[in-house]
């Protein structure tokens, strides 16, 4: 049905990169600069919603085969699971850990325990604007 | 401590009576439960050689201690002597049931259950020295008299009276909890004892006129005084052995027990004397008069059961007018307490008979309408020798205890009429001419009640049954009570010297230090003709001849309009507050949201203003305020174009539009004040808004898409205006008055040595404060799962799921 928008199609396909890109960007410099979980997922929704601008629901779902319910889930359990494992420690509830590592590629990096906590942001996000936006536009 | 166990003995045998009732259907369950009242009744006449002699007995059982909440056995003449009422006349009233109620037809396990709860109850109400035990025990009496009155719950009579009797016993039952809180306030303490020992301290209190008469709500509507004996009648549908036991003999004495039992602590006071006596009085006149009105045999019984509660109260008061005389002990005063109880005991006797003869009567003749009764002395002469008795005896003859107890009743009227104290000393001898025509009708009503039952014409073909003797079983109870009505008179002062005068002796310990104090000697024939007798034999002159000519005036009582009844009254006001709630809350509750809008925004604006004006916070300063740059100034003004371009839009695209507008122009305003987290996140938002706007504005429906103004609302505009200044200055005068500094230093200092982070917003967001964030993700997945839900799931009708079908 929308095989004439050859234009849209194909420009989507580089610029879905691009955002995406910038989403993951702006994900993990939340924690220096502005950004974060939240607006990095907003951000990897609205690529995901320009895929099925151009394309049907069918494809998308075809290309991406994510069940976004269970995203939502996983972003939640995540965020939790980061909460409550300074308990193991000893330490209280929700007491990040962060350090300063020497890896392969990156070189001098810092991790932090924030960052697996964002990250469940990050899912939930993407989990429940898709999931809006899906249900909303697979109904008649 | 056992007699605190044994108050709860009946409640724990009721836990057998089910599967009694259930498994051995053979035997009548009331054989087993009549063990328990009788053997409690065994118990407490072992406490009689004690109490004789002044002593008290008084067990204890811990219940709240922090709040000094004890569950007590206080046992003193006057709770012995209503203990052994409470057990023996349920014990008769037990027998009298077994032939009453027929095991076959009738749910007797409710019966006997609902029995012995009232009998925990009443026995609790009586040895309570704990106020806040004996307000329990006093409302386990109202609702087992409601379980009792509604035994036969298919009636609508039933429901109604148990209803009625509900509502009006619980009302005094709080007020009364009300005084006895006061009490507490006043004296600190839960016990009645205690109170009693430091009365003269709690005379003097402010409170003491409020627990006064709260106290004494409490007692008049349970012991069905005016004007709240209209539950009493209604309670007739309740069978027989109930109201013989309950609507008799024991729970409407509860009230003239708590009289009794706060005369040491209020008759101190005038209020007491008066408000007792005078309302005693007037019960009395007005139970004895509407009781020859009636044509139902309990109806008759039930008014006279006010009647005579009415002049056992009277007697209360009188007794504690008492306190107020010199060397009352030596006149005439001494015997109005003596007389209360002493009729009390009397009543008890001589109306359970009564009582039980009325079933009698119905159960052998299936009507208990007195016009369609007559004659029936020849078919049943047992019963008819029994209702004699009683009736003779509530009508003040000899030689029953009936006399006696009504020439003690005049004396201490009499005692009255000489008091002065207080009031005008005519008051006192209108009383003792109430109490003598009170006295006329009770004649009147008691000859009305059997002769009109057992004499004159017998009428066959009116009666659903054909009359015959009662089985002997069901004669027992009545005879016993109607052999003690007699042997009352011939020894009166047996009885007095073993019951009533340590009971007297508790209710009036101003004038008693122990029973033997007591000088009363009741005699039948005083040697020498008293004014007492005089008015006696006008009694017998004046009712002889008003029965006599009863046919002639009874039509009198149609006369009266009824409409002004006291039962009008209260089904009208039931029938108001019913629907006046009703009215008042459909009057507001209009399912409009937005008058609810309208009452939650006023109310807002009400109670901020009004509180900002009472403590005086309005404050306006400008001091440290940041200097405002021209793209403010730019952006604000888009901004309330914007806005205004909302509220006057003709269409609403153009309004979805201009909130988008304004969203966008807030995300750049989060850029000129530094917020860059802020503006990201606003832009991507609204942009999302704004699509599902413009998705729910695509579905509306073709016919209701008008796109005319909306219309202008004067009251709507008012509100909104308020709300907008209300919160401009509480925004303004916070702002100016900032009592701490903030805490965001804090965060400045230690992002990156704390926390290991560069980006103070996002620190916050996921270390400092992530829990926060943590709940408002979960408030995303709640939000996105609800629509999936919303969507997916349509549930058009009950158990019709979803689209696939």
């Amino acid at each position: 049905m929308k095989n004439s928008d050859v234009i849209i199609q194909t420009t989507t396909k580089v610029v879905f990169f691009i955002i995406f890109l910038f989403a993951i960007h702006i994900f993990f410099a939340g924690h220096y600069t502005p950004g974060g979980g939240f607006v990095g997922g907003l951000l990897t929704a609205s690529a995901l919603v320009l895929l099925l601008l151009a394309f049907d629901i069918r494809t998308v779902k075809k290309a991406l085969p994510f069940n976004y319910t269970v995203i939502i889930g996983i972003g939640l359990i995540l965020a939790l699971g980061t909460a409550s494992a300074s308990i193991l420690f000893d330490v209280p509830f929700f007491t990040h850990a962060y350090d300063y590592f020497k890896l392969p590629l990156f070189g001098e990096t810092s991790l932090h325990s924030a960052m697996l906590f964002d990250l469940g942001v990050y899912l939930v996000v993407v989990g429940a604007t898709m999931n809006i936006i899906l249900s909303i536009g697979s109904d008649d | 401590m056992i007699s605190v166990l044994l108050l709860f003995a009946p409640v724990i045998a009721a836990l057998f009576v089910p599967f009694l009732a259930n498994r051995l259907r053979g035997i009548h369950t009331g054989w087993f439960v009549l063990a328990v009242p009788v053997l409690l009744f065994i118990y407490y006449l072992g406490f009689l050689p004690q109490v004789k002699d002044g002593g008290v007995h008084i067990g204890e059982l811990a219940w709240i201690p922090s709040y000094g909440i004890t569950l007590t056995s206080y046992i003193d003449g006057l709770s012995l002597l209503f203990s052994l009422l409470i057990t023996g006349i349920g014990s008769l009233v037990v027998l009298y049931s077994i032939f009453y109620l027929d095991k076959e037809k009738e749910r007797l396990g409710n019966f006997y259950v609902y029995l012995l709860m009232f009998m925990t109850a009443m026995l609790g109400v009586v040895q309570s020295d704990n106020m806040i035990a004996l307000y329990g025990f006093w409302e386990l009496t109202s609702i087992s008299s409601f379980l009792l009155i509604g035994y036969w719950y298919t009636r609508d009579k039933s429901r109604f009276g148990a209803l009625k009797s509900m509502l009006i016993t619980v009302f005094g039952g709080l007020m009364m909890l009300g005084g006895f809180v006061l009490l507490y306030i006043m004296g600190g303490t839960f016990s009645v004892r205690e109170l009693v020992s430091m009365a003269p301290e709690l005379a003097e209190h402010s409170l003491f006129t409020w627990a006064l008469v709260l106290l004494l709500l409490g007692a008049f509507t349970k012991s069905a005084q005016f004007p709240f004996y209209i539950w009493l009648p209604d309670a007739m549908e309740a069978p027989t052995p109930v109201s013989a036991y309950l609507h008799s003999a024991t729970m409407v004495k509860a009230g003239l027990y708590l009289v009794a039992r706060f005369t040491p602590i209020f008759a101190a006071s005038e209020i007491w004397v008066w408000l007792v006596t005078s309302i005693g009085v007037l019960t009395l006149f007005w139970g004895s008069f509407f009781a020859v009105k009636q044509t139902d045999l309990k109806g008759i019984l039930a008014f006279s059961t006010v009647s005579q509660l009415g002049l056992i109260m009277s007697l209360l008061g009188a007794a504690a007018a008492a306190f107020h005389v010199d060397g009352a002990a030596e006149t005439m005063f001494k015997y109005a307490g003596f007389a209360a109880i002493f009729h009390l005991v009397n009543h008890a006797a001589f109306k359970g008979s009564l009582f039980m003869i009325a079933g009698i009567v119905d159960h052998e003749t299936g009507t208990r309408d007195i016009r369609k009764l007559g004659g029936l002395m020849a078919l049943m002469p047992v019963t008819f020798t029994i209702a004699l008795v009683g009736s003779l005896s509530m009508a003040g003859l000899p030689p029953f205890g009936g006399f006696l107890s009504k020439e003690l009743f005049l004396t201490g009227m009499l005692s009255l009429g000489e008091l002065d104290l207080f009031a005008p000393a005519s008051w006192g001898t209108v009383l003792l001419v109430v109490a003598w025509i009170a006295s006329v009708f009770t004649f009147i009503y008691s000859f009305y009640f059997v002769l009109r039952t057992f004499t004159g014409k017998h009428k066959p073909d009116l009666l659903p049954k054909s009359a015959h003797e009662a089985p002997a079983g069901m004669l027992v109870s009545p005879a016993v009570l109607g052999l003690i009505v007699v042997a009352i008179f011939f020894v009166p002062n047996f009885i007095g010297d073993w019951i009533v005068k340590p009971a007297v002796a508790a209710v009036q310990p101003f004038m008693y230090n122990s029973p033997a104090d007591v000088d009363v000697h009741v005699a039948a024939w005083h040697g020498h003709v008293t004014p007492e007798l005089m008015m006696t034999i006008g009694i017998v002159i004046a009712g002889l001849v008003l029965y006599w000519l009863l046919p002639k005036w009874q039509g009198l009582y149609r006369a009266f309009p009824e409409y002004l009844t006291l039962n009008k009254f209260y089904d009208s006001s039931m029938y108001f507050a019913e629907s006046g709630m009703n009215r008042l809350s459909r009057s507001y509750m209009d399912g409009q949201i937005r008058s609810y809008l309208i009452y939650m925004f006023s109310g807002i604006v009400i109670i901020v203003l009004g509180s900002m004006i009472a403590k005086d916070a309005f404050q306006v300063s400008f001091e440290g305020t940041a200097p405002i740059g021209p793209a403010e100034v730019g952006l604000l003004l888009v901004l309330v174009a914007s806005v205004v371009t909302t509220l006057v839009a003709r269409k609403r695209l153009t309004a979805i539009i201009a909130l988008g507008a304004a969203g966008y122009v807030v995300a750049l305003l989060f850029v000129t004040f530094k917020a860059p987290d802020l503006a990201l996140t606003q832009l991507v938002i609204e942009t999302v808004s704004v699509a599902l706007y413009l998705l729910a504005f695509y579905h509306l429906p073709k016919m209701s898409r008008h796109d005319e103004k909306r219309k202008f609302r004067v009251g709507n505009a008012l509100i909104a205006a308020a709300v907008g200044l209300m919160m401009a200055l509480l925004a303004m005068s916070s702002a100016s008055q900032k009592a701490l500094p903030s805490i965001s230093q804090y965060y400045k200092d230690t992002v990156y040595s704390e926390a290991g982070g560069g980006n103070i917003v996002n620190v916050i967001l996921v270390d400092y404060r992530g829990f926060d964030t943590l709940f408002e993700i979960a408030v995303l997945s709640i939000a996105a799962i609800g629509i999936l839900g919303l969507i997916r799931l349509r549930l058009t009708r009950k158990g019709d799921s979803g689209e696939k079908q």
